[in-house]
């Protein structure tokens, strides 16, 4: 796929398969987010957003995850695909 | 306390940990304080071939270093009370995720079997493990499980048996690192050695200074001077 669009987990739609690319953490809680398996080139799917947005749950390597907004607005990825 | 051997549990949550635990020990559980720690592990004992073992059901962790109390009390289970063998229960329907778990373990202590429970679910998804090509690249002994279903634990029994017995070889396949990381492991063991002597792995405490694991050398700092103190 050429030229994907590159986005913010935290902005990524219900539905959407997102390959990551990049944490913008670093210390303890990057170590937890790779942990729970948000590393790069993991394909994370979004399962389903709390009202406000906060958590959300995704799909990733079999299992689902939630994490808190400010976790999410840190990882970053291209658009796979989506429903 | 007594001449059991020890078996640790770890694994990721939910991998059916404490239904291996329960089927192995039956009603020969107590719950146990380690080291000054205000948490209660569940032990249980049981006996095979003439051998008594105590097994002691961790905390289900993703890792041993992200610094949750959970994590915290699995790490300091494997790293500073040496159980005689630690086995790893994984998942068999999310191998990728909980090997990770596996590899951290097999990181600190050499004496480790992989227990591959589920099974039952995992045929049912139709995926099929080949757990001698699993066996042949982590080093160490890998065993397909159902505890719930008790298909397998005849098969498990007889090789931590074996391991106990010097039978069947251990050797954790051990990860390599960047040439930059490498060298920095290497400059720092002798140092480390000097501090802890032969008491735990100095190229995993090594690694465990270059990633700033503040928690465990907080541990360290707590358990060497309280040796001091006696
Ligand atoms: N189908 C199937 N289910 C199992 C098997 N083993 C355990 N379970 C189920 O998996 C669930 C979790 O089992 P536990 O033994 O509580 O898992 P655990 O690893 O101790 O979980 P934590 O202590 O939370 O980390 C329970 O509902 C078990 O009945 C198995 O071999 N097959
Ligand atoms: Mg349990």
């Amino acid at each position: 796929m050429n030229g994907s669009k590159i986005l913010k987990l935290f902005d990524a739609n219900i539905g959407d398969a997102v390959r990551i690319t990049h944490l913008d953490i670093n210390g303890v809680m990057r170590r937890r987010l790779l942990d729970l398996g948000f590393v790069p080139g993991a394909i994370v799917k979004v399962l389903r957003k709390s009202p406000l947005g906060d958590p959300i749950a995704f799909r990733v390597s079999q299992t689902t995850i939630a994490l808190r907004k400010e976790e999410s607005t840190k990882i970053e990825g291209e658009l796979v695909s989506y429903e | 306390m007594n001449d059991n051997l020890r078996i640790a549990l770890a694994g990721n949550p939910n991998t059916g940990k404490s239904t291996l635990f329960n089927l192995l020990t039956g009603l020969k559980q107590h719950t146990g304080n380690w080291a000054g720690k205000t948490v209660d592990l569940m032990a249980g004992t049981f006996t095979f071939k003439g051998i008594s073992y105590e097994m002691i059901d961790l905390p289900g962790t993703y890792s041993l270093f992200s610094n949750s109390k959970d994590e915290e009390v699995a790490r300091d289970y494997i790293v500073f009370e040496k159980p005689d063998i630690t086995l790893v229960v994984l998942d068999a329907t999310a191998l990728e995720r909980n090997l990770n778990l596996a590899l951290q373990v097999m990181e600190i202590t050499e004496k480790v079997v992989i227990c591959i429970n589920l099974i039952d679910e995992s045929e049912k998804m139709g995926i099929s493990i080949n757990e001698k090509i699993l066996m042949k690249r982590l080093g160490v002994p890998v065993i397909k499980i159902s505890a719930r279903n008790k298909i397998g634990i005849p098969m498990l029994l007889d090789t931590i048996d074996r391991l106990i017995k010097g039978n069947i070889p251990c050797n954790p396949y051990k990860m390599t690192y960047d040439e930059e990381t490498e060298m920095k492991i290497e400059q720092l063991i002798p140092f480390v050695q000097n501090i802890t002597g032969e008491q735990l792995s100095a190229r995993w405490l090594s690694l465990r200074l270059i990633d700033g694991d503040k928690s465990l050398l907080k541990e360290i700092e707590q358990r060497l001077a309280k040796k001091d103190a006696i």
